[in-house]
């Protein structure tokens, strides 16, 4: 679906991402780990057309995003940002409908099924009674499941998520994850209005146990390169880790669930 | 389930600029009386008040009117490009840079016809779209624009243009002494003539600020978001700043240098109702027709018979204000 190929990107000539290749398919999670400034923010920053690729290219269905129109763009991927810089003096509702944008006119015209849509997806993620309440007043989780609506509703077969946990609770960080993969699982009828099939998520974690309990695959990133793509268990081995992040990690198994634990050494 | 949306915050606008647009027809050095203005209205301009209605105070209520629209529309537009709740056309300096543009046209040639006074406006919005384009570039750190840096680089291109208008104005002899009065803010032009060499700028201006309503509401969430929602951002972000400049430029270039409207109109209008720019902007634009008017009124009243530049009584109003959102906007953690 989502396909990187031979991708390098640069900030003022200093390579950030190294010849990367990897797709992302329909409906699975797709976790990016890796130490501080392996490149994980600017990876989505160039699949979701911020930065423009120094070289290689982020093709959607064989189709070349760089050369898509912003609009355009935005019908396919649709970016959770991090709670932080979010206006405050806007309603949870004003906010959340900003995610048609794509689909409006020059005066954002919005239509009963724009409506519609977003009244959909703040029921799915629990927000709906926040709607009327200005966003500045919100808690860090309940303002990042409302981020979560507004990528909801720009309907796109991708979802980027750029460290939505950083600044949550641990309840929410289990909540919010639990609702996004429910979101690529089980995804709604008018969450695929687009005609695509389920959308797949890229999501930047931090939290290596979070990875090991919500990712399909993961993808370890190291000084800008690929170190290490594929499933739980094949990426979440001690060496690996251990050397990835400079530190002396374990991968145990969890005495109580099915998922398992990286512990400092 | 959208937050209600009253027509009421509209019809309080209207009545304020009904109020003020009235004051400043009655008052002045000649009082008019409502029932002299019903009966100037029914004969026309026969009477000696329908003589000062006609010819002085209507046009004159009408330029200062829509002077007020153009600076807090444009105002409102700088407001929401720069993200800053302290941006104004004059605090960032584009309000002088277009004087500096006014006045060299005006030393060049002094315009006594109506296509002479249309000339000056290019001038202005040339020379104010480059102040833009310095202090943007002088206030710019990376990608982001710091609030503070944005007010800096306005004074002090601010200051620059202005010495540089001084000094033409010194250069010069006769005619161009006139422009001194203007200058500092008060509508000296008299007479149609200028209202209708406004219009046509202000149509133009106006008219595209007023369809940005929902360009600059994603734009507050920052240029990544905007994009990543579709905007197409650079070219929305040079269609404000040149909308807002011409409109900037075509005020100055006939009510002078004025002020603090274009921070205060949208100001309080966040305030009251929300941060919408699809209603803050034709707000701003009544609220800053209302307001200058009053100023205005206050200007011709204060001293009377002398009469105050306008520019002194919005700068003696609204530097207050300006420390007050300072204050305000630094506690409620304005400044990332």
């Amino acid at each position: 679906m989502l396909e990187v190929r031979d991708l390098s990107a640069a900030y003022s000539g200093k390579h950030v991402l190294k010849d990367l290749n990897f797709c992302l398919q329909a409906g699975e999670m797709l976790a990016v780990i890796g130490p501080n400034g392996a490149g994980k923010s600017t990876l989505v920053r160039v699949l979701s057309g911020i930065l423009p690729p120094q070289s290689g290219q982020v093709l959607f269905n064989g189709k070349n995003l760089a050369k898509l129109p912003p609009a355009e763009r935005a019908q396919l991927i649709a970016v959770v940002p991090q709670a932080r810089s979010i206006p405050p003096a806007y309603t949870a509702w004003q906010v959340v409908m900003l995610g048609r944008t794509p689909y409006l006119n020059w005066f954002g015209q919005t239509s009963p099924q724009d409506e519609e849509l977003v009244h959909l997806a703040m029921e799915r993620t629990s927000t709906l009674e926040l709607a009327p309440r200005l966003v500045g007043e919100l808690s860090g989780g309940e303002l990042q499941r409302v981020l979560l609506a507004r990528a909801l509703v720009q309907t796109t077969p991708v979802l980027l998520l750029d460290e939505p946990t950083t600044h949550l609770d641990l309840q929410y960080q289990i909540s919010l994850l639990n609702q996004v993969q429910d979101l690529i699982h089980r995804p709604a009828g008018w969450a695929l209005a687009n005609g695509h099939g389920a959308p797949g998520a890229l999501v930047v974690l931090h939290d290596l146990n979070l990875v090991a309990r919500f990712a399909d695959r993961v993808l370890l990133l190291v000084q800008g390169q690929l170190r290490a793509l594929g499933s739980v268990s094949e990426v979440l081995q001690p060496e690996l880790l251990s050397e990835a992040f400079g530190i002396a990690l374990d991968v145990v198994q969890n005495p109580i669930g099915a998922h398992p634990l990286v512990v400092a050494r | 389930m959208e937050i209600t949306r009253t027509a009421r915050p509209y019809w309080i606008a209207l009545l304020a600029l009904t109020a003020a647009m009235l004051l400043s027809i009655l008052v002045g050095s000649v009082q008019i009386s409502f029932a002299a203005l019903v009966e100037a209205l029914r004969s026309g301009a026969e009477t000696t008040a329908g003589k000062i209605l006609f010819s002085l105070r209507l046009p004159r209520t009408i330029l200062v009117a829509m002077t007020g629209a153009a600076l807090a529309g444009s105002g409102t537009a700088y407001q929401g490009l720069f993200r800053n709740p302290l941006a104004d056309p004059y605090l960032i300096g584009v309000a002088s840079g277009a004087g500096l543009g006014a006045v060299a046209a005006m030393s060049l040639r002094w315009p006594y016809t109506t296509f002479g006074l249309m000339a000056v406006p290019l001038a202005a919005f040339a020379s104010g779209l480059l102040t833009v384009a310095i202090v943007y570039a002088l206030a710019k750190v990376g990608r982001a624009i710091p609030a503070s840096n944005l007010i800096l680089a306005g004074v002090a291109v601010s200051s620059f243009t202005t010495a540089l208008t001084s000094f033409l104005m010194l250069r010069s002899n006769g005619e161009l002494r006139r422009a001194l009065a203007w200058l500092l803010g008060g509508a000296t032009m008299s007479g149609w003539q200028p209202v209708l060499a406004l219009l046509p700028y202000l149509v133009v201006g106006l008219g595209i600020l007023l369809t940005l309503g929902h360009a600059l509401n994603v734009l507050q969430f920052g240029d990544e978001q905007a994009q990543q929602l579709g905007l197409p951002v650079t070219r929305v972000r040079r269609l404000i700043i040149i909308a807002a400049s011409l409109t900037t430029a075509a005020a100055v270039s006939f009510a002078g240098i004025i002020g603090f409207v274009g921070l205060i109109i949208p100001h309080i209008l966040r305030l009251l109702t929300g941060a919408d720019y699809r209603r803050l902007l034709p707000l701003s634009l009544v609220g800053g027709a209302a307001l200058l008017l009053a100023a205005d009124v206050l200007a011709r009243v204060l001293l009377a018979p002398q009469e105050l530049p306008v520019g002194i009584v919005t700068a003696l109003a609204g530097a207050p204000f300006f420390l007050w959102v300072l204050r305000r906007s630094r506690q409620a953690n304005f400044w990332s």
